[in-house]
């Protein structure tokens, strides 16, 4: 049971100053133009929705129909933070697989303010993201930082590797047209930056940008009545939530599930993420060719290696200080430059992993290509429990 | 001026403050912050919705810590001007791990995963206190810090 990706398109990330709608009605031009797909054909949207930007984001799926014309679509909108576009084309999927529609177009897009991002006004003290703030102080940095910590006394792992993560994903981004840093940096360049949660630096954190993602999910019978008879596939889609207990710390979340009565679960939530896409696909990690992860913090990267079962725990240093992690190693994380070169523009992040592992399967990942690989992983994490993981084959 | 706790109902004061769970009257599961009094289980085999308070252990080992270097975005009401702080989250005889900022006058040069720690009460802000997590070093040990 799989769909056809017959087309992905991106907006340029950056601080462009534009709305949302521009950025993903350009993105979503973009996929239909890469599929050859004419935007009438299309007969479901999905939208990937924002809360920061006030009415329109509350509305994305109708919005970018509105923007793109009117055609009598049906039309669906998806919230799931980090998992957002994720969320959107599951539903995309399950809808194409039910028989439903045919042509779905999938779009997230985003504007994001600069520097910390920060939760909803006023008083929320039912809030979990806005007691955070307002009790501890609690940025997100401050929970990739205690990930990183975490890592250096357990691992021995240092900030010499955290910055080696930066080194690589800036190089792999460097000819990367979608993305908004495209400079290399050193490991230097990395240590002398401040430290904004110990131990991480500033660039060891993802910036904020605004951006935009947009895939169009088709019937295999479809895609072969246009003239595409391998197209490039999505074998699964998770979409799990974590399993109780949840006994690792978790954004926005002030304190973790008691283990006390059932006993720490089996996998940890990122772990069953992971573990659920591969059930799906019917695929071990020995079968991924290459990863998109998120790179919220240059540790992050380390720890989604072992969550994706690339490494064991505790070996996901070795295999960076290898060179394995890098475009012509063993299992090249983040040739796209990752959120390390792009920036979060959270309702379009997890679409633009998809477009990213689209083009290295499809051979057309110009200046940063994989060779060879057949299928491609992504995973992410958004807030308040949501996360999810694609793989995509050829 | 008068300080009182910054969120009702989650921790005491007084000399031995502790933080303040729920247990679940059915599976005996405990959960903080406190359940609502219309709250339910968060077992998933459990559909208990009774619950009574229980102080949590004052003492846990460090799961893992940093500080704020930079100011964060409100609604955290920060001292002009800003002062930063380190943060630990904190494993407790409950099975639980709790955040907290930490004690004045401590930083991360303080802390490692797996350091014991207590629980005490100080100012967050003009007329709020909060809990924060206190190393506990060694006798002698603390002139050499």
């Amino acid at each position: 049971m799989s769909v056809a990706v017959l087309g992905v398109g991106m907006h340029p990330w950056g601080k462009w100053g534009r709305s949302f709608v521009s950025y993903g009605v350009h993105a979503a031009r973009a996929a239909l133009a890469d599929a050859g797909v004419p935007w009438t054909d299309v007969d479901l949207v999905v939208g990937g929705e924002t809360v920061r930007n006030g009415y329109a984001g509350y509305v994305a799926g109708a919005t970018f129909a509105q923007a793109l014309g009117w055609n009598g679509a049906r039309v669906a909108t998806s919230y799931a933070a980090c998992a957002t576009g994720a969320q959107a084309l599951d539903t995309a999927r399950a809808r194409i697989l039910a028989g439903l529609c045919e042509v779905a177009l999938v779009v997230g897009a985003d504007t994001t303010p600069k520097g910390f991002l920060a939760p909803n006004a006023g008083e929320r003290w039912d809030d979990p993201d806005w007691l955070r703030f307002r009790l501890l102080g609690m940025t997100n940095p401050a929970y990739f930082a205690m990930y990183a910590r975490r890592r250096m006394d357990l691992h021995g792992a240092t900030p010499e590797d955290f910055a080696r993560v930066k080194v690589k994903n800036a190089r792999h981004g460097l000819a990367n047209p979608n993305a908004r840093y495209r400079k290399q940096v050193s490991v230097e360049d990395v240590l002398v930056s401040a430290v904004v949660s110990d131990p991480l630096h500033l660039l060891d954190i993802c910036a904020t940008s605004d951006g935009a993602a947009a895939v169009v999910l088709t019937s295999l019978d479809y895609a072969r009545r246009h003239g595409s008879a391998s197209p490039v596939r999505v074998a699964a889609v998770s979409t799990v939530t974590p399993a109780f207990p949840n006994t690792v710390l978790d954004m926005p979340m002030l304190s973790t599930d008691s283990a006390g009565v059932v006993g720490a679960p089996e996998r940890t939530f990122k772990e069953s993420i992971a573990h659920a896409a591969y059930e799906e696909a019917g695929i071990g990690p020995e079968d991924v060719g290459l990863a998109e992860v998120y790179d919220l913090s240059t540790a992050l990267e380390l720890d989604w290696m072992e969550d994706l079962g690339l490494c064991k725990p505790g070996e996901a240093e070795a295999l960076l200080r290898a060179g394995d992690t890098t475009i012509g190693g063993r299992i090249p994380v983040n040739p796209s430059g990752g959120l390390a070169c792009f920036g979060e523009a959270v309702p379009a992040q997890a679409l633009a992993q998809v477009c990213e592992v689209t083009w290295q399967l499809r051979g057309q990942a110009e200046g940063r290509q994989v060779e060879g690989a057949r299928v491609g992983v992504t995973a992410n994490q958004g807030l308040f429990g949501h996360g999810s993981s694609v793989v995509l084959s050829v | 001026m008068a300080t009182t706790p910054v969120i009702e109902g989650w921790f005491t004061t007084g000399p031995d403050p502790a933080l303040v769970g729920s247990q679940c009257t059915t599976c005996g599961n405990v959960a903080f912050p406190p359940t609502a009094p219309q709250g339910f289980c968060r077992n998933p085999a459990c559909d208990g919705e009774e619950f009574e308070d229980v102080k949590l252990s004052r003492h846990g080992t460090v799961w893992s810590y940093t500080d704020a270097q930079y100011q964060p975005p409100p609604p955290y009401v920060a001292a002009d001007p800003f002062e930063p702080f380190a943060l630990a989250a904190v494993e407790l005889p409950e099975g639980l791990v709790v955040l907290g900022q930490v004690t004045e006058g401590y930083g991360v040069q303080h802390l490692h995963v797996g350091a014991e720690v207590e629980l005490v009460v100080e100012e967050l802000d003009p007329g709020h206190t909060i809990w924060r997590w206190k190393p506990v070093v060694e006798l002698g040990e603390e002139a050499e810090q």
